[in-house]
């Protein structure tokens, strides 16, 4: 097909000469990813993106973007925002979309519209503490594409599989990660205690 | 390479640190049979004499094959020497072996790319109660502890290991990251004459798209049976294999499997698909008789509704663990700076990155074709003829 009659909008060009460039300079490809959250009230927290670290010296966003998160009100609380888990359908929708585009780009497959529907089962029992055999986490999650290309639908398939295959959110989620937590007491904002 | 160095009349010695064969008399599972149909296992006029041209050579009959090719080409074998480091000097390389030291002016590095087992790291993470075993010590079913057995990894090694040992009554769990499906027979024909006949098996390694990325494809889930049965994981699912997720860590104990199953065998049957479109289109340009039947498609991977993510090493339903991780090359002798940072060998179609050296048998090394038997005759004669021209160069700067 016309691959340079394609555009979904990736700059695969650059992508692959990244690819090319880092793996000749692998310490260029060490990123760190950022987020800071401040607590607001009850389950309210707001986080903010706005630096990372990567190609060896610090970026920033082009504007600090911030994430109001809550609980709803079937759980007392005041839904001032997404929950945290529903942060993480987020995270892998996102992630998962934005393969399919480079994938599709790069096998120059042209794309019309792309949408996820994503739905993560989860018993609240593990985090009430009721059952201690249930996880907190989602015991499952469950990924729907609706992709509209001209492509058949093997190549969309395999889009899809590949999207998975070099996700970092589907690898966060699927694999163990290890999260280290430390803590510091803060000086009081007021003084004087 | 020994034929075509002795047609080219040049001096050379075969060092071989057991006898002639050697991996496949020590290093290999007692069932172990070639992938490759016999009529495809052939060497330089040197081809299958038997009587079963489709069937599957056991490791006696690799070991009599070889150890009578050697014969019939007059290599000049020195057995039980095995060599202990090879060094660069003004005009070659020194070889220290364990019955004296050798001078050459080149050097071709024949060992094989599975000297030893890849065993991921977090395997240091398994209880002690645990038995643990590699393809190079599992030898057969019966040196198991009777019970289950986890069997990590789902390429050619993983399913055969998996079958055996579950049909010896030791209820098998298998671990399965990255694998690729083929069916031992399609329309009528070896999946390997396919390969062949197609000219995948061609391949050059300077025309593939990312050399990296094909030179570690796992090797496909093939068996050589003499039923010629396909053993892919819904064969393994039929005999009541369990199938999890890739090992990806070990904590507190237990073993965890990714979640990333279901897409992985999504990825394998998407690509036996577009292996078998390939084999269609080439069949269709070439008649009707080319194959036997039409074409066909096989059911997609039987996954578990919900595959286990954990299991407790400590609950003693896992007495032993098989790591059928892969394999690597063995290369401390080699005291040349001749390996990149992830220690493999630094090499351009088989010419390594140092005078004079060469490399065989390493998976993709010139085509697709080159680990296997019948890949090294063309691999073999193109390293010959640099060889040579490589020696006539060092002789005119010799003056020899």
């Amino acid at each position: 097909m016309a691959g340079s009659k394609v555009n979904n909008g990736v700059n695969v060009d650059a992508l692959l000469a990244a690819r090319e460039a880092l793996s000749k300079a692998p310490e260029g490809a060490k990123f760190n990813w950022r987020a800071t959250c401040k607590w607001v009230n009850g389950t309210h927290s707001r986080s903010a993106v706005d630096g990372f670290h990567g190609l060896g010296q610090e970026q920033k966003h082009k504007t600090e973007f911030t994430f109001d998160a809550d609980h709803p009100e079937v759980f007392a609380s005041e839904d001032n925002g997404a929950t945290p888990v529903e942060f993480v359908l987020v995270g892998l929708a996102s992630c998962l979309t934005a393969g399919v585009a480079s994938v599709a780009q790069n096998r120059g497959i042209q794309l019309r519209s792309v949408e996820a529907k994503l739905e993560g089962s989860m018993d609240i029992q593990g985090i009430l503490g009721i059952d201690k055999e249930v996880r907190n986490g989602y015991d499952g999650i469950r990924v729907t594409f609706d992709i509209d290309a001209d492509a058949p639908k093997k190549d969309i398939e395999a889009l899809v599989a590949q999207s998975q295959k070099r996700s970092a959110v589907f690898d966060i989620i699927t694999n163990p990660t290890n999260v280290t937590v430390e803590v510091r007491k803060a000086a009081s904002a007021g003084g004087g205690r | 390479m020994s034929r075509c160095l002795t047609e080219r009349s040049i001096d050379h010695v075969v060092l071989e640190r057991g006898e002639v064969a050697n991996s496949w008399r020590r290093e290999r599972w007692e069932s172990l049979r070639l992938l490759t149909p016999n009529w495809q296992s052939r060497l330089p006029g040197h081809g299958y004499q038997g009587s079963d041209p489709d069937g599957f050579m056991t490791m006696p009959e690799v070991v009599d094959f070889v150890s009578r090719y050697a014969g019939a080409v007059d290599a000049p074998v020195r057995t039980r020497t095995a060599v202990t480091a090879v060094r660069r000097t003004d005009d070659g390389y020194l070889v220290v072996s364990e019955h004296g030291d050798w001078r050459c002016r080149s050097i071709v590095l024949a060992s094989g790319a599975c000297n030893l087992p890849s065993v991921p790291p977090l395997a240091a993470a398994v209880p002690p109660s645990i038995a643990c075993f590699t393809p190079l010590d599992y030898g057969n079913s019966s040196r198991l502890p009777e019970g289950g057995v986890l069997v990590v990894g789902a390429s050619a090694t993983g399913v055969q290991l998996a079958q055996e040992i579950h049909r010896s009554g030791r209820p098998v769990t298998l671990a399965v990251g990255e694998h690729v499906r083929m069916p031992r027979l399609y329309r009528g024909r070896d999946v390997l004459w396919w390969m062949d006949a197609t000219g995948v098996w061609d391949e050059r390694y300077d025309q593939v798209d990312d050399l990296v990325r094909a030179r570690n494809v796992p090797s496909p889930q093939l068996v050589g049976t003499p039923e010629r049965a396909t053993l892919d994981l819904n064969a393994l699912v039929g005999d009541g294999v369990e199938l999890v997720g890739r090992l990806a860590g070990i904590r507190d104990g237990k073993a965890q499997f990714s979640g990333s199953l279901r897409n992985q065998c999504a990825l394998a049957d998407l690509k036996m698909g577009r292996l078998l479109d390939t084999f269609d289109e080439w069949a269709s340009d070439y008649g009707p008789d080319v194959a036997h039947g039409a074409p066909e498609r096989f059911e997609p991977t039987r996954v578990p509704d919900s595959p286990r993510l954990e299991i407790d090493l400590a609950s003693g339903e896992i007495r032993s663990i098989v790591w059928c991780t892969g394999f690597r090359p063995d290369y401390r002798w080699l005291d040349v700076p001749v390996l990149d940072r992830k220690g493999c060998l630094r090499h351009d179609g088989g010419v390594v990155d140092a005078p004079g050296m060469y490399a065989l048998g390493l998976t993709f090394l010139r085509r697709r074709k080159s680990s296997f038997i019948h890949g090294a005759e063309d691999d073999a004669r193109d390293l010959s003829a640099h060889l040579a021209t490589y020696l006539g160069g060092a002789a005119a700067q010799h003056g020899s």
